[in-house]
């Protein structure tokens, strides 16, 4: 299964009566049914920790694209109408600045990583608190209640999963609580934003600015505002894209397909 | 007016200093700098007047350091295409064979180690690089260790062993085109080469050459020369080019720390004290 296709209902699974497995590329699987695809006795992989360095650098990517307005830049310094470059046209240092990671797993722990050593401040939201030598190694400080880390956070990156918790975690009253001079970041999935209340935060300068790798759906319809805001940064869901990782990814699951259809223990299996 | 001038703060390389300037100010005692290089300025002219002078080169260290990973990012993952294509009225479906190239685990070169490459190096060892420099001098072992770098004497190891090619020195004539056709070409096809320092320490006319021909698999550039280039240069065509416009030290903590450590120099210049930055003609 790739990217999503080719989408797994009932009639999709009555017609291949002889299924056993699925393996799902990439480490989301809130586009499956679970339930439905174990009353078919259908196994099901996906690939958890390949796209974990990747994903975690894409997050950096944004994260520094945003603040230093690379985009815009790019834009200006590749445009036929410059004829010089404004002295006065400034971003925000990213250096010394605070990072809140809401969501703190294997992606989220792996940025952490990285924006210590820009000598960021980190402070993340978790279901659960990490251990004390994994705080310590990143110097992140827990924030047992998501408000006051959206209330500090210079930056806020989310890299939750997708689930009924989860879904508009981020809506007007987050957006609301975040300094107006906060830039929004997304390498989870689009619907853990309420896009419609970040597309009015945006407009209004509730918020500074966003860096999407996720949207819902994806693609956005051509006429959406997300597209048309200069203070908007979005990637077509690329968080795992690149050659060696894809490959990895393919290898994971190949060896999760030989193994279910040997009746051998399935690697990455979810259950 | 002329005669109350003592100290001039250049903002982004302006007025320019030469010698009719200098001769209309009788009693300029010092010029302070907005940034690190010092390219811009014939510093034997100014000192021949009498006048001092000061770059910034603490404020500038970490923001520039940041670009460099900023555009190392961002050509590596094609942020800027992809960004394109993510609005483009032309995309109705994700091109699910967009890849852009590994970060983590890479090999990173830098060439110039002095406080920003060594800023480079402690972020990019944070993405599990590996790094390998080039430098005048060699550091000490210990600031070595501190980022894993391994030194390498002689610049064409370096260069045809990273995958990305950061260059980091200032502009002097010995860095003048420092890398050219024949760098390039000792380069890996797949390797990036990111520049953060002056537009002429890469020969322009050859990295097109190399981005046209697959030599290099792709450029990110800071700087070029002139700032900006003419309109109709070929680097603002080509696909595999990120270019920004100097952005470098461009933030707000930057400017105000970096116009702090001007005032510094300028008050301590007047006063006949010892100047933080003072820069001498060499």
């Amino acid at each position: 299964m790739w990217y999503h296709k080719p989408v797994i209902n009932k009639e999709l699974l009555q017609s291949l009566p002889n299924l056993k497995i699925v393996a799902s590329s990439g480490v989301g699987i809130d586009h499956l049914d679970l339930n439905l695809l174990s009353s078919y006795s259908v196994k099901l992989s996906n690939t958890p920790f390949v796209v974990s360095t990747d994903t975690a650098d894409l997050g950096m990517a944004l994260m520094l694209a945003s603040s230093r307005r690379l985009v815009e830049g790019h834009q200006m310094a590749v445009s036929p109408d410059t004829e010089y470059f404004p002295a006065d046209w400034l971003g925000a240092e990213l250096s010394g600045a605070t990072l809140g990671i809401v969501g703190m797993g294997t992606i989220g722990y792996k940025v952490a990583e990285r924006a210590k050593a820009f000598e960021m401040k980190i402070l993340y939201h978790n279901r659960n608190q990490r251990n004390k030598e994994e705080e310590s190694a990143v110097g992140a400080i827990y924030c047992k209640k998501i408000d006051d880390l959206l209330h500090q956070s210079d930056f806020v990156l989310l890299s939750v999963n997708l689930t009924p918790q989860t879904h508009k975690l981020i809506g007007k009253r987050e957006l609301e609580l975040m300094k107006p001079t906060a830039t929004l970041i997304n390498i989870s999935r689009g619907l853990v934003v309420d896009q419609d209340a970040l597309v009015e935060a945006l407009q209004n300068k509730v918020i500074k600015a966003a860096a999407l790798d996720v949207t819902y759906p994806e693609p956005l319809p051509r006429d959406h505002p997300l597209l048309k805001l200069k203070n908007v940064i979005i990637t077509p869901h690329i968080g795992s894209a690149t050659k060696k990782t894809r490959r990895l990814m393919m290898e994971n699951m190949i060896e999760s397909i030989q193994a279910g259809l040997t009746g051998l223990p399935i690697p990455n299996e979810v259950l | 007016m002329s005669k109350k001038v003592q100290a001039m703060y250049l903002w982004w390389h302006k007025p320019v200093i030469d010698r009719e300037l200098l001769q209309s100010l009788p009693n300029l005692k010092v010029i302070a700098n907005s940034g690190v290089g010092m390219d811009h300025l014939d510093l034997k002219l100014v000192a021949s007047f009498g006048v001092k002078m000061a770059n910034a080169p603490h404020a500038v260290s970490s923001s520039t350091a940041d670009t460099g990973m900023a555009l190392l990012l961002a050509s590596a993952r094609r942020l800027v295409e992809g960004h394109h294509i993510a609005i483009s009225s032309g995309m109705e479906y994700s091109e699910a064979d967009f890849l852009g190239v590994e970060v983590t685990g890479a090999t990173l070169g830098i060439i110039g180690m002095g406080r920003i490459g060594y800023k480079i190096a402690l972020r990019a060892k944070a993405f599990e690089m590996k790094i390998l420099y080039h430098n005048r001098t060699r550091r000490k072992e210990q600031e070595e260790q501190d980022v894993g770098a391994t030194y390498c004497d002689n610049i064409d190891h370096l260069l045809q062993q990273a995958d990305f090619v950061m260059v980091v020195v200032s502009l002097t004539p010995q860095t003048s085109k420092l890398i050219g056709k024949r760098e390039m070409e000792l380069m890996k096809p797949t390797a990036t080469l990111i520049n953060i320092s002056r537009g002429a320490v890469i020969d322009q006319e050859a990295l097109v050459t190399a981005l046209q021909s697959g030599t290099i698999r792709a450029a990110a550039l800071d700087v070029t020369y002139p700032e900006p280039l003419p309109r109709d240069h070929t680097l603002l065509k080509l696909k595999n080019v990120i270019i920004t416009p100097h952005l470098g030290i461009k933030t707000d903590k930057a400017t105000y720390m970096i116009t702090e450590e001007a005032v510094e120099n300028i008050l301590a210049a007047l006063n006949g004290l010892p100047m933080p930055s003072e820069v001498l003609p060499s």
